[in-house]
C-alpha cells in the first residue's frame, strides 16, 4: 500500500536497511541486509560483482522497492511511499551513477542544472550561477555548452557528481566511482569524494570493490556476501580482520572460502595439469 | 510403473505445456504493462502541464519526418489501387468506378493503416531504440534519482505527439492516395478529370473519411504507448535494445491489424 504522508522520526542515523530482502527471478540478491549508516560519515560497502552492491544504493534511491524489510532514509520508512512523496525524499540524496548516465540529449550545463530546471523555482541566471559553482566544486569549468559525448570517462564522473550534489543533498550515494578509470583519475575521484564530504558535511555511501578507493574514502567498511554484511568496521579493522571471507576479499584472492563456478573450473583445470 | 518411451513422452508433454504457460504468461504481463502504462501516461497528462518544447520536438520528428515516407507510401498506394481496380473493372465496361473504389479503400482502409505501419517501422522502433539505451545506461534511473517521473518526462510528450501527428499524416496519406489513383486514372486508363472528381463527391461519405481517422488515432496512441513500454524494459547491453527495438514493432504490427479489423467490424455492424 502506498502512503500519501511524510512521516518522519528522529534517528542517529542518516541510512537504515532493516531486515532487506531483494530478489530477481529465483535469484536472491540480498538476504535480510542490516545495516546502519551514522550522519555525516563515509561508508564504503564492498563485496564482489553482483553481489547486490548497486541493488542497495538503488533501494535507498526508492529507484528499486525492497521484497521485505524497510529501508529508512533521514527517519523517514520509504519503502511504501506514493512516488509524490519518495520524490521529496530523493531531493535529499544524490546519486552518481556507475557509468554517469548523463542525459546525452543535453549539454553538461542542462545535464547538472536537471533537477533544479525541472523544480523551475529558481529563476534562469540563478541556476546557471549554482550550475558553474557545483561544476567548479568538482575541479570542471567552462564546459557547460559541451555534450556529454565529447567528455572522457573521468571527466563524466565529475558531471555525474556535480549533477547528484547541484540540490544541495545531505546523502550521495556512489555506485562504482572509480571503476574503468586509470589509476592517477581513479585517485583524483577518491580526492573529489574526500572533499566533498569535508565541503558539504554529507553523509557519503560508496560502492566499490576497489580496495585502494575503500581504504582512502572510508570512515567505515562493510563487506556485503550472501546478501548479508559479514563485517563492519573501520578501514584499519577491516585490514585486520580474522574473517575468511573477508581477509580473502581484500588480498583479493582466488582461495578461500568465496567461491564461484569459473573458479571451480580454474582449479579443475589446475588439478588436471599437476 | 510407466515404460521408459511412455515416461519419456509424459515429460515432454509436461515440458510443452510449461513453456507454453511461460509464454503465455509473459504476454499477459507485456499487455497488462502496456495498458498500465497507457493509463500512467493519461494520468500524468491530464495532472501535470505538458512539455510543450519537448512535445514541438517530437511533433517534429513523428510527423515531419515522417511525411516523405508516407507520401511515398501514399501516392503509390494509390496507382497501384487504381491499376488493379481498372483490371477488373474493365471486364465489367465499369471503369468510370475506379475513383469509388480508390477513395474507399484509402480513406477506411489503407491510409490509416498503411500510415500507421511506417510510422510504427520508423517513429516506433526510433523510441524503443533510444528509450531502451537510456534504460540500460541507467538513465532513467537517474531521472528518477533527480526526482522526475520519467513517464511525464519522456513518455507523455511523445504519445501526444504521435497522437496527433498520426491522424495529420492520414489526413495527408488520403488525399494523397486519392491523387495517385487520379494521375493514373487521367493519364492512364482514359478517365476524364470531370468524371473522377463528379464519383468521388458521390462515393464517399463524411462517414468514410471519419471512421478512418478515428482509427488513425488509436493506431497513434498503439504505435507510441508500445515504442515506450518496450524501451523500458529494455535490458543488457546493445543485444537487449536490439531485441526490444524487434518486440516494439512486431506487437505494433500485430495491434494495428487486430485493431484494424475489430474497428471495421464495429463500424460495419453499427452502420
Amino acid at each position: 500500500m502506498a502512503t500519501h504522508e511524510l512521516v518522519r522520526k528522529e534517528t542517529p542515523f542518516a541510512i537504515e536497511g532493516v531486515k532487506l530482502t531483494k530478489s530477481f527471478g529465483d535469484l536472491v540478491v540480498l538476504d535480510e541486509m542490516n545495516i546502519q549508516i551514522r550522519r555525516g560519515e563515509t561508508m564504503v560497502i564492498i563485496g564482489r560483482s553482483g553481489v547486490g552492491k548497486s541493488v542497495f544504493l538503488k533501494l535507498i534511491e526508492g529507484i528499486l522497492r525492497p521484497d521485505s524489510g524497510d529501508v529508512i532514509v533521514d527517519g523517514v520508512t520509504i519503502n511504501n511511499l506514493d512516488e509524490e512523496v519518495l520524490n521529496l525524499v530523493r531531493k535529499k540524496v544524490g546519486m552518481l551513477f556507475q557509468g554517469s548516465a548523463l542525459f546525452d540529449s543535453l549539454t553538461v550545463g542542462e545535464n547538472v542544472g536537471f533537477a533544479l530546471f525541472e523544480e523551475k523555482q529558481l529563476p534562469r541566471p540563478q541556476i546557471l550561477e549554482k550550475v558553474r559553482d557545483k561544476l567548479k566544486l568538482v575541479g570542471l569549468s567552462g564546459i557547460e555548452s559541451l555534450d556529454p559525448a565529447e567528455l572522457s570517462g573521468g571527466m563524466r564522473k565529475r558531471v555525474g557528481l556535480a549533477r547528484a550534489i547541484c540540490n544541495d543533498p545531505e546523502i550521495i550515494l556512489y555506485d562504482e566511482p572509480t571503476t574503468g578509470l586509470d589509476p592517477i583519475t581513479a585517485d583524483s575521484i577518491n580526492d573529489l569524494i574526500v572533499r566533498m564530504k569535508q565541503k558539504l558535511n554529507v553523509t557519503a555511501v560508496v560502492v566499490t570493490h576497489d580496495m585502494t578507493s575503500a581504504y582512502k574514502v572510508g570512515d567505515r567498511i562493510a563487506m556485503l556476501y550472501d546478501g548479508k554484511i559479514v563485517g563492519i568496521g573501520t578501514p584499519d579493522e577491516i585490514k585486520n580482520s580474522k574473517d575468511p571471507v573477508i581477509h580473502q576479499f581484500i588480498t583479493g584472492s582466488a582461495v578461500g572460502p568465496i567461491t564461484d563456478k569459473s573458479r571451480y573450473l580454474i582449479n579443475s583445470e589446475n588439478h588436471n595439469s599437476h | 510403473m510407466l515404460q521408459f518411451s511412455l515416461r519419456k513422452k509424459l515429460y515432454f508433454f509436461i515440458y510443452w505445456l510449461q513453456e507454453i504457460g511461460e509464454k503465455l504468461f509473459v504476454i499477459l504481463q507485456e499487455t497488462g504493462g502496456t495498458f498500465i502504462l497507457l493509463v500512467d501516461t493519461i494520468k500524468s497528462f491530464l495532472s501535470t502541464p505538458l512539455r510543450w518544447k519537448e512535445t514541438l520536438n517530437q511533433m517534429q520528428k513523428c510527423g515531419v519526418k515522417s511525411f516523405p515516407l508516407v507520401f511515398l507510401t501514399a501516392i503509390f498506394t494509390g496507382m497501384v489501387l487504381a491499376l488493379q481496380s481498372a483490371y477488373q473493372l474493365k471486364k465489367f465496361s465499369a471503369l468510370q468506378f475506379t475513383a469509388d473504389l480508390v477513395s474507399l479503400s484509402i480513406t477506411r482502409e489503407l491510409g490509416p493503416v498503411l500510415t500507421a505501419m511506417v510510422v510504427a517501422g520508423r517513429v516506433g522502433a526510433g523510441m524503443t531504440a533510444e528509450l531502451g539505451t537510456m534504460k540500460v545506461t541507467e538513465q532513467i534511473d537517474a531521472l528518477k534519482s533527480l526526482a522526475t517521473d520519467p513517464v511525464r518526462y519522456l513518455v507523455v510528450p511523445r504519445v501526444v505527439a504521435c497522437f496527433f501527428m498520426l491522424f495529420i499524416l492520414t489526413v495527408y496519406a488520403d488525399f494523397i492516395g486519392i491523387a495517385g489513383g487520379y494521375i493514373v486514372s487521367i493519364f492512364k486508363l482514359g478517365i476524364s478529370s470531370d468524371q473522377y472528381i463528379n464519383r468521388l463527391f458521390i462515393a464517399l461519405f463524411p462517414k468514410d473519411v471519419f471512421t478512418g481517422l478515428i482509427k488513425a488515432f488509436a493506431f497513434g496512441l498503439v504505435v507510441s504507448i508500445v515504442g515506450c513500454f518496450y524501451g523500458f524494459r529494455a535490458k543488457g547491453g546493445a543485444e537487449g535494445v536490439g531485441l526490444a527495438t524487434t518486440m516494439s514493432v512486431v506487437v505494433s504490427l500485430i495491434t494495428i491489424i487486430v485493431l484494424d479489423t475489430f474497428f471495421t467490424a464495429i463500424f460495419y455492424f453499427i452502420g
